[in-house]
């Protein structure tokens, strides 16, 4: 593999981390918070790709880009509220249940609105002008994913640590019921983080498909597993970890497409997952609370 | 005294009598065949999914593990299956594309020497093994998790050999993503001019259905089950009763596991060409619909619930995917794929209004039929009766002022932080 090889494949890898970290950041919080894994943030990942599609043919790319933004977050706070609050004191194999059933419902739902057959992602003009540097070429998305996912997170701890929604968000991960009693809505809180990752999401969406330039129902169930592991390995409830291991994951599934085991790259995925949760469950940037797995 | 006897032997004679009109049926469905096709391929589907239901039901209800890797155990013993009972005379025309590996063949070849019924059992006991194993293994570290990272490295497993069946380094073995065809179905092929080509095919995947879940059945209440029923309940209280929680965890999982690979093997029967492709979450997410509508932790249920859930979705449910003129009028909505998303909207109502699904954890008892019957008879609220093993989960309370004390039991799941 020479250099310029190897450059190429990097840019590509932190390109796709990049969106993975976005996603991840939504199941990391989620999880922070309510102790779940949200299987439907996945769909909902995939439903911001159709979002796109549809808004596309109606209007400019410009006002597409919020309209997309919003319809996925009134779908991230709408599932919130109609499958997972009224289980708030269920046991918690039945959220669970309830998250794989919205991921279901989502997909089937995909299926008959939009056929399961692929449909193309509309290609945002400026997004996939090709740019050179050196030897090294790519289009404007690759160099642009890392840094707006770079910008973003920073918005978002400087949310978390100097606001006082953040103040809030943190102590209801830190201790939900402790939280309640200090006069925290927990609901607001609960739908504000549902806003804020399937805003990420929904940006995540848009830097992932401009690449992949298809959508079908399922193409949100892989992407969001890898997320999940992601913000597994970065220590899950912490949002510089969920983008770490978002960066982490993407750049080693590049690299072993690049050598030739793509067929294995998603194994790799979970098989780094397992190992992570035997020898370090609080993951890279975790907490140190050993009774979390 | 004298009345309980009888009424146990009313129950037991109840329940053959209901076996034999199941069993007289299911002869007569056989007899005639190609009128009912429909019927007879369903209810094979059913009585597969019955089982794949009832061993994620070991899982989920009875243990309170929850795990996904149903699609991945299914698959290796799909393949599995499928790979020894592919017949010797049609193994190159199945392997087109890269042929067949040498040591494959022969292996093949010193089992061809085996009447084709018993090749079949011994390939799904062999496929069942090899899931065993693999659960074993996966085991060690996996059930060491819990809840949903236990959920998500389970579901990881099953993509893992998802990935492994379809990718190009086994494309002699699994024939990669090309898939496997030709696999002989359920009904027995050579007698020797005893039976008819083809005869069997219901009461094979029944006697199967039957042995397998009676097995589960047996687990669950032998000193095993109440063991996995107290790991559910209280982990620590279990394993201060002395219960090895890894060790049962383990030989649920592996049972578990050896059941559903069985029932792969027995899937891949039904559907005669397997690919990869088939065995992916989805194919969990569709048990775990039967199972949480059936009930979680209750085996009749599950059955109930495969029989209701595939004859509906196969069956019944059918037209809701095609276009339907009434009268000049087009009915709205039904189209392509209109069916998933009733089914998906009614797994959303069982999951938030009726989490006890169509059994709860009660199990079928003919004493439980009869009180109902009365009960609704006669309009009176009678006592919950033998319906019900365990008391209900007291209804949703909203959280008390003043937390729990420590080593209080908790409600809902919180406890975990």
């Amino acid at each position: 593999m020479s250099f310029v090889t190897f450059i190429q494949h990097c840019l590509t890898g932190v390109s796709l981390g990049g969106a993975y970290a976005l996603i991840a950041i939504g199941y990391s919080m989620v999880y922070g918070i309510l102790l779940l894994i949200n299987f439907a943030h996945a769909d909902i990942f995939m439903m911001a790709g159709y979002f796109m599609i549809f808004s596309v043919s109606s209007f400019p790319w410009q006002i597409s880009i919020p309209i997309v933004i919003l319809g996925t977050v009134v779908l991230g706070v709408l599932i919130e509220k109609a499958a997972y609050m009224p289980l708030r004191s269920a046991p918690r194999m039945s959220i669970m249940i309830s998250a794989i059933g919205v991921s279901y419902l989502l997909q089937n739902l995909a299926t008959y609105l939009f056929s399961a057959l692929p449909q193309a992602y509309p290609a945002i003009p400026p997004l996939k002008r090709q740019i050179r540097i050196g030897e090294v070429s790519a289009s404007l998305v690759t160099f642009l994913t890392p840094v707006l996912t770079i910008i973003l997170v920073f918005l978002l701890i400087f949310l978390l640590r100097k606001t006082k929604i953040g103040m809030a968000m943190r102590a209801v991960s830190k201790d939900y019921d402790t939280s309640k009693l200090m006069g925290i809505k927990i609901n607001s809180i609960i739908s504000l983080t549902f806003v804020i990752g399937s805003a990420l999401a929904a940006v995540g969406s848009i830097l992932y498909f401009t690449d992949r330039m298809s959508v079908t129902p399922f193409s949100g169930v892989l992407p969001g597993l890898k997320c999940f592991v992601a913000a597994v390995l970065g220590g899950i409830g912490s949002v510089p970890g969920a983008v770490i291991g978002g960066f982490l994951i993407g750049l080693s599934e590049t690299f072993l497409v690049a050598l030739g085991y793509s067929t294995f790259s998603d194994a790799f995925t979970f098989l780094l997952l397992i190992l992570i949760l035997l020898f370090r469950p609080t993951g890279l940037m975790g907490e140190d609370l050993q009774d979390k797995v | 005294m004298n009345q309980t006897v009888w009424k146990k032997r009313y129950s037991f004679y109840l329940s053959l009598l209901v076996l034999l009109v199941a069993l007289g049926l299911l002869f007569w469905l056989e007899v005639n065949k190609s009128n009912y096709g429909m019927a007879v391929s369903v209810i094979q589907k059913s009585l597969v999914f019955s089982v794949v239901a009832v061993s994620m039901n070991l899982l989920n209800g009875f243990t309170g593990m929850f795990s996904l890797g149903q699609a991945g155990f299914m698959a290796i013993g799909a393949y599995t299956t499928a790979i020894l009972t592919i017949p010797l005379s049609r193994v190159d025309g199945v392997y087109y594309m890269k042929g067949v590996a040498p040591w494959l063949k022969g292996v093949k070849t010193t089992l061809s020497v085996l009447p084709e019924p018993l090749l079949i059992v011994f390939a799904l006991l062999i496929g069942g093994m090899i899931a065993g194993i693999f659960a074993f293994f996966i085991g060690i570290p996996v059930l060491r998790l819990k809840s949903d990272y236990l959920a998500i490295a389970t579901l990881g497993f099953s993509e893992i050999v998802r990935a492994v069946i379809s990718s190009p380094q086994l494309d002699r073995v699994t024939n990669g993503s090309y898939g496997l065809k030709n696999i002989p179905g359920f009904g027995v092929t050579q007698a020797g001019g005893v039976l008819p080509v083809g005869a069997g095919s219901l009461l094979i995947p029944f006697f199967f259905a039957l042995t397998t879940i009676a097995f589960i059945v047996l687990v669950i209440n032998s000193s095993y089950g109440r063991a996995f029923k107290a790991i559910r309940e209280d982990e620590v209280a279990a394993e201060a009763m002395g219960i090895n929680l890894l060790k049962h965890k383990q030989l649920a999982f592996v049972i578990s596991s050896v059941i559903t690979a069985m029932a792969g093997g027995m899937l891949a029967m039904y559907m005669r060409s397997i690919e990869a492709r088939a065995f992916s979450v989805t194919l969990t997410y569709d048990i775990l619909l039967i199972v949480v509508i059936g009930g979680l932790g209750s085996v009749s249920g599950s059955v109930l619930g495969a029989f209701v859930v595939t004859f509906a979705k196969d069956w019944f449910l059918r037209f809701f995917d095609s276009p339907l003129v009434i009268g000049g009028f087009q009915v709205p909505f039904l189209r392509m794929g209109f069916r998933m998303v009733v089914f998906s909207i009614l797994l959303m109502i069982v999951v938030l209004f009726y989490r006890r699904g169509l059994m709860g954890s009660s199990e079928f008892s003919w004493k439980g039929i009869f009180r109902w019957i009365r009960r609704k008879k006669e309009g009176v609220e009678t006592t919950k009766g033998e319906m019900i093993d365990y008391p209900d989960p007291p209804p949703a309370k909203p959280a008390p002022l003043i937390p729990d004390p420590p080593g209080a039991p908790q409600e809902g799941g919180r406890d975990e932080r």
